[in-house]
C-alpha cells in the first residue's frame, strides 16, 4: 500500500479543510471559550458534522456509518488541529465509536452506533487515575455483587466527560493495581445517580472532567468485552486515540508552522525581513524536517489501524510519540519567532502552543512512549 | 490478476530462482557491495553469479530504458522489485555514483550518443565513476570553483584540482565541474564534462581522515588534454558549454536523494538493534530495564526518529511515484539521514564504552566501530553540509527571504 492518500481520502481532506475554516475556524473556538460556553462545543457546528458523516467516520456502513477508517479521522483530526476545532469528535467518533465497533456485542453495536453516527449520543472514556498516563494502574472498583457489579472510584482527566450521555469506564475486577489482566470496561449513562461529574476547566479550554463513581450498581449486559480482559480492549481504544490525536497534533503543527512562516517573510527588523536571518531560516528548516517525518509516522500508524488493528499498537505509540514532540516544537518556536506578540492571548500561536500541550499529555507523552516502546523491544 | 501483480509474482519467481543464498543478508555496505569498474573483482562467486543474473535481466539498472542496459521498469514495477527484493533482504547486485548521480543527470541532459557509451558502461559494471566537484577552495560555495579548462580547437585543456574525490584511486572516468569562463557571473561559466581518469596529466593522491582510513582522494589535473568528442554525437561534455550549473544541480538532487535514502541507524557497525546491542553489552536491571537509563531514553528516541525517517523515505518515493517530484525536499531526506547517521554510531561508540574507543596496535581497523563512528562525521559535510541543506529547504521549499 502507498503511503500517500487515496484520492477518495484527499477529498475528504478537501472538504474537511473548506468546511472548518469556513464555519469552524480559531475565532469560532476563542468565542467559545471567551463566553464560557458549558458545553465547550457547538451542539450545532456537530449536528452538521454528523450530517456529513463525520461522527461516524469509522463505523462501518451497516451502523450507518461512512466506513472511511482511521485513516479518514485522521483526515479529519489533521483539519482539527489546524483549525483548533473544539468537537465532540474524538471522545465520541474515535474513542467511543472504535470501543463498541471492535469489542462491544453485537446488541451494543445495534444499540449504540446509530446514535454515535447522527451525533446525538455522546461518549467519554474514563481512564486515568492520577495526573499522569498509566493506563496499567486501575484501581477503580468493580466488586462482584448478585449478578452484577458495584462501581466505586474515581477518574481524572476524562475529556468530554460532563457532557457525555456514556462513560466507558476502566475498572478493576480482580488482581491488584498495575496487572494488566483483571481490568473491565463498562459502558454505563454517565447520568447516573451514583455519578458525579466535575467539569476541570483545562489550559487548552477543551472539555475535561474529574469523575467520582460511588456506588453504582451494573449488571453483565454493561460490559463492555471481556470480564477480566479488558486491558487488551483499552490498549486498542488508546492506540486509536493515540494516532488520531497524532493526526490533531500533526495538524496543529503544521499550521503553527504555516503561521510563523508567513510572519518570518512580512516582518521587518534592522531594516530587513526577519525570516531572511540564518539564525531563524535553520531552525524553521529544521522544523519544516520534523513536520513531514511526523507526517509519514501518522499517516503510517492510521493505515495499519485500518489494516490490521490488532498489530498497530507500538506504531501508534510512535506516531504519538512523534507527533508530541514535534508540535511541541513547532509552537514553542512559534512563540519564539514572532516574539511579542507570540506571548499576547490576541495571537493564534499561543492557544496552539496550549492546545499541544494538553495533547501530548494525553495517552501518554513522548518520554511515556519511548519507554513503552523500549520494554516492548526487549530494553 | 492485474498486471503489476503478475509482475510481483513474476519477479518474485526470479529473485527465488536467481538471487544466491549469499546475497540475501541486506548488509549493503561500502565493503561488500559490488562496485564494478575496470579494476573491479567480485568478492565472492555468489556476488558475481548475482551480478550477472541481474545484468542479464537489466536489473542493474531497472528503471534506465532497455537501449541503454536498464530493464525499462515503470515507477510501480520498480517499487515492486524493490519491495520483493526486500522481503528476501537481497542485496542490490550493483551499486555506485554511476548509478545513483551521473545516470539519471545523463538521462536528463545527456544525448542519445552518450547515453549509448556511459549509461551502458555503467549498467554492464564496465565503468566505475567518480565525482570531481570540490575544490580546495570550493566547498559548500561549490560555484566558486576554479579548475580551469581552455578550447584548444580540438580538444578541451584542464588544469586544477579536485577534491574529495571519493574512490578516485579506483575509478575508471570522472564526471568534473570546470571552468570554462572566467569573466562570466560564478554560475554562468561552469562546463560540466566527462574525463577518462586514465588521460595523461591526472594524479590521484588519497586523503587519510581522522579514522586513518578514507575513500577521499585529491585529484590534481595538470595539462590534461580532453577530446571534444569520444564518437559522433558522443560529446566530453555535457549540456550546453557554461551552463554546467544546471547539470551539477539535477545531479546534487540525485546525490541528496541518494544519500537521503540511507537507513541511518541500520547498516552501521552492530547489531541491527540499537536497543537489543544495549541490552546485550549493558545489561538490564531488575524491572527489564536498561541499565543506563539515561541511554536508553537516548536510544529509544532515536529508534523513534529513525522509524519515522524511514517512513519519509517510503512517502515521499509514493509521492514522487503519483507525480509529486521530491525536488528541493531532497535536502529534508539528506539533512535527517546525515544527522540519524551521526546518532546511530554516536549511541554504540556510547554503548560499546571503553571497549569501543581501544584500537587494534596498527591504528583503527577498518572494519570496527570506531572508524564507522569517525568516518560518519562526514555524513553531514560531504554531497553539501547540513547548514547548506538547512538554506536549501529554506530558499527551495519554505521560499524565505534573501538576505
Amino acid at each position: 500500500m502507498s503511503l500517500i492518500l487515496t484520492e477518495e481520502q484527499e477529498m475528504l481532506q478537501d472538504a474537511a479543510s473548506g468546511f472548518l475554516t469556513e464555519n469552524a475556524p480559531v475565532a469560532s473556538f476563542r468565542e467559545i471559550r471567551d463566553s464560557k460556553n458549558p458545553d465547550g462545543f457547538s451542539r450545532d457546528l456537530w449536528k452538521e458534522m454528523a450530517e456529513m458523516g463525520w461522527a461516524g467516520i469509522i463505523v462501518d456502513e451497516e451502523f450507518g456509518g461512512s466506513e472511511f477508517g482511521y485513516v479518514g479521522a485522521g483526515v479529519l483530526a489533521e483539519q482539527m488541529g489546524r483549525n483548533l476545532t473544539a468537537s465532540p469528535f474524538f471522545s465520541t467518533s474515535v474513542l467511543g465509536a472504535t470501543a463498541v465497533q471492535r469489542y462491544g456485542t453485537q446488541k451494543q453495536k445495534d444499540e449504540h452506533l446509530g446514535s454515535i453516527c447522527d451525533g446525538s449520543t455522546l461518549f467519554a472514556l474514563a481512564v486515568d487515575e492520577g495526573p499522569r498516563h498509566r493506563p496499567e494502574h486501575i484501581e477503580f472498583a468493580a466488586t462482584p455483587h448478585g449478578n452484577g457489579y458495584i462501581l466505586s472510584g474515581s477518574k481524572t482527566f476524562v475529556a468530554d466527560g460532563h457532557v457525555a450521555d456514556k462513560l466507558i469506564i476502566a475498572a478493576r475486577t480482580s488482581g491488584e493495581a498495575n496487572d494488566s489482566s483483571g481490568v473491565t470496561l463498562f459502558l454505563v449513562d454517565a447520568d447516573a445517580a451514583a455519578i458525579e461529574r466535575a467539569h476541570t476547566p483545562m489550559i487548552d479550554s477543551r472539555n475535561a472532567a474529574n469523575i467520582r463513581v460511588d456506588g453504582l450498581e451494573v449488571t453483565g449486559d454493561d460490559i463492555l468485552g471481556e470480564v477480566d480482559g479488558g486491558y487488551e480492549a483499552l490498549e486498542g481504544i488508546l492506540s486509536a486515540g493515540r494516532a488520531v490525536l497524532g493526526a490533531e497534533m500533526s495538524g496543529s503543527s503544521q499550521q503553527a508552522f504555516a503561521i510563523t512562516t508567513d510572519y518570518l517573510k512580512e516582518r521587518e527588523q534592522f531594516g530587513q525581513k526577519i525570516g531572511s536571518f540564518q539564525g531563524l531560516q535553520h531552525r524553521a528548516a529544521h522544523l519544516a524536517t520534523e513536520i513531514e517525518m511526523t507526517k509519514s509516522a501518522v499517516l503510517k500508524s492510521l493505515q495499519l489501524l485500518d489494516d490490521d488493528f490488532e498489530s498497530a499498537s507500538a506504531t501508534c505509540s510512535m506516531a504519538k510519540a512523534k507527533s508530541g514532540m514535534t508540535a511541541q516544537l513547532s509552537t514553542q518556536e512559534a512563540i519564539q519567532m514572532h516574539g511579542g506578540i507570540g506571548v499576547t492571548d490576541e495571537y493564534d500561536v499561543g492557544l496552539y502552543f496550549k492546545r499541544v500541550h494538553v495533547a501530548q499529555q494525553m495517552f501518554g507523552d513522548a518520554g511515556f512512549h519511548a519507554d513503552r516502546l523500549a520494554k516492548r523491544s526487549g530494553y | 490478476m492485474s498486471d503489476l501483480e503478475q509482475f510481483r509474482a513474476e519477479t518474485r519467481a526470479w529473485l527465488a530462482e536467481n538471487c544466491p543464498e549469499e546475497m540475501r543478508d541486506g548488509d549493503i555496505t561500502a565493503e561488500n557491495q559490488c562496485w564494478g569498474g575496470r579494476q573491479w573483482e567480485f568478492q565472492s562467486e555468489a556476488q558475481k553469479r548475482w551480478f550477472e543474473a541481474a545484468l542479464e535481466k537489466g536489473y542493474t539498472v531497472p528503471t534506465w530504458p532497455k537501449e541503454y542496459g536498464g530493464a525499462g521498469l515503470t515507477a510501480d514495477e520498480a517499487k515492486i522489485l524493490t519491495e520483493e527484493r526486500d522481503r528476501i533482504n537481497a542485496r542490490k547486485p550493483l551499486s555506485n555514483f554511476g548509478i545513483s548521480m551521473l545516470g539519471p543527470a545523463l538521462l536528463a541532459y545527456g544525448t542519445h550518443e552518450q547515453k549509448l557509451q556511459h549509461l551502458g558502461g555503467i549498467a554492464r559494471g564496465e565503468i566505475r565513476w567518480c565525482q570531481g566537484y570540490s575544490e580546495p577552495g570550493a566547498g559548500s560555495d561549490l560555484a566558486s570553483l576554479k579548475t580551469k579548462c581552455e578550447d584548444k580547437g580540438d580538444h578541451w585543456l584542464i588544469n586544477g584540482q579536485k577534491i574529495w574525490t571519493s574512490n578516485a584511486d579506483i575509478s575508471d572516468w570522472i564526471f568534473c565541474l570546470v571552468r570554462t569562463d572566467f569573466d562570466a557571473p560564478k554560475h554562468r561559466g561552469i562546463t560540466f564534462i566527462l574525463i577518462d581518469m586514465a588521460s595523461e596529466g591526472i594524479s590521484v593522491k588519497p586523503i587519510v581522515l581522522i579514522s586513518g582510513h578514507s575513500p577521499f582522494c585529491e585529484t590534481f589535473f595538470d595539462d590534461v588534454k580532453v577530446p571534444k568528442a569520444y564518437g559522433d554525437g558522443n560529446l566530453s561534455v555535457v549540456g550546453e558549454v557554461n551552463r554546467g550549473w544546471d547539470v551539477a544541480k539535477n545531479l546534487l538532487v540525485h546525490e541528496r536523494g541518494m544519500l537521503g535514502t540511507m537507513s541511518p541507524l541500520r547498516g552501521a557497525k552492530g547489531p541491527e538493534n540499537l536497543g537489543g546491542y544495549a541490552a546485550e553489552e549493558i545489561g538490564l536491571d531488575a524491572a527489564g530495564r536498561l541499565d543506563d537509563p539515561s541511554l536508553r531514553q537516548k536510544i529509544a528516541q532515536a529508534e523513534i526518529d529513525d522509524w519515522a525517517y524511514t517512513l519519509t523515505v517510503e512517502r515521499m518515493n509514493d509521492e514522487a511515484n503519483a507525480g509529486n517530484g521530491l525536488g528541493a525536499k531532497s535536502s529534508m531526506l539528506k539533512y535527517a539521514a546525515s544527522e540519524l547517521t551521526k546518532k546511530g554510531s554516536e549511541l554504540r561508540m556510547d554503548i560499546g564504552g571503553t571497549d569501543a574507543a581501544t584500537i587494534g596496535a596498527d591504528g583503527i581497523e577498518y572494519d570496527s566501530l570506531a572508524n564507522t563512528w569517525l568516518y560518519n562525521r562526514a555524513y553531514s559535510i560531504l554531497g553539501g553540509t547540513t547548514e547548506v541543506q538547512l538554506n536549501i529547504i529554506s530558499k527551495r521549499v519554505l521560499e524565505l527571504p534573501s538576505a
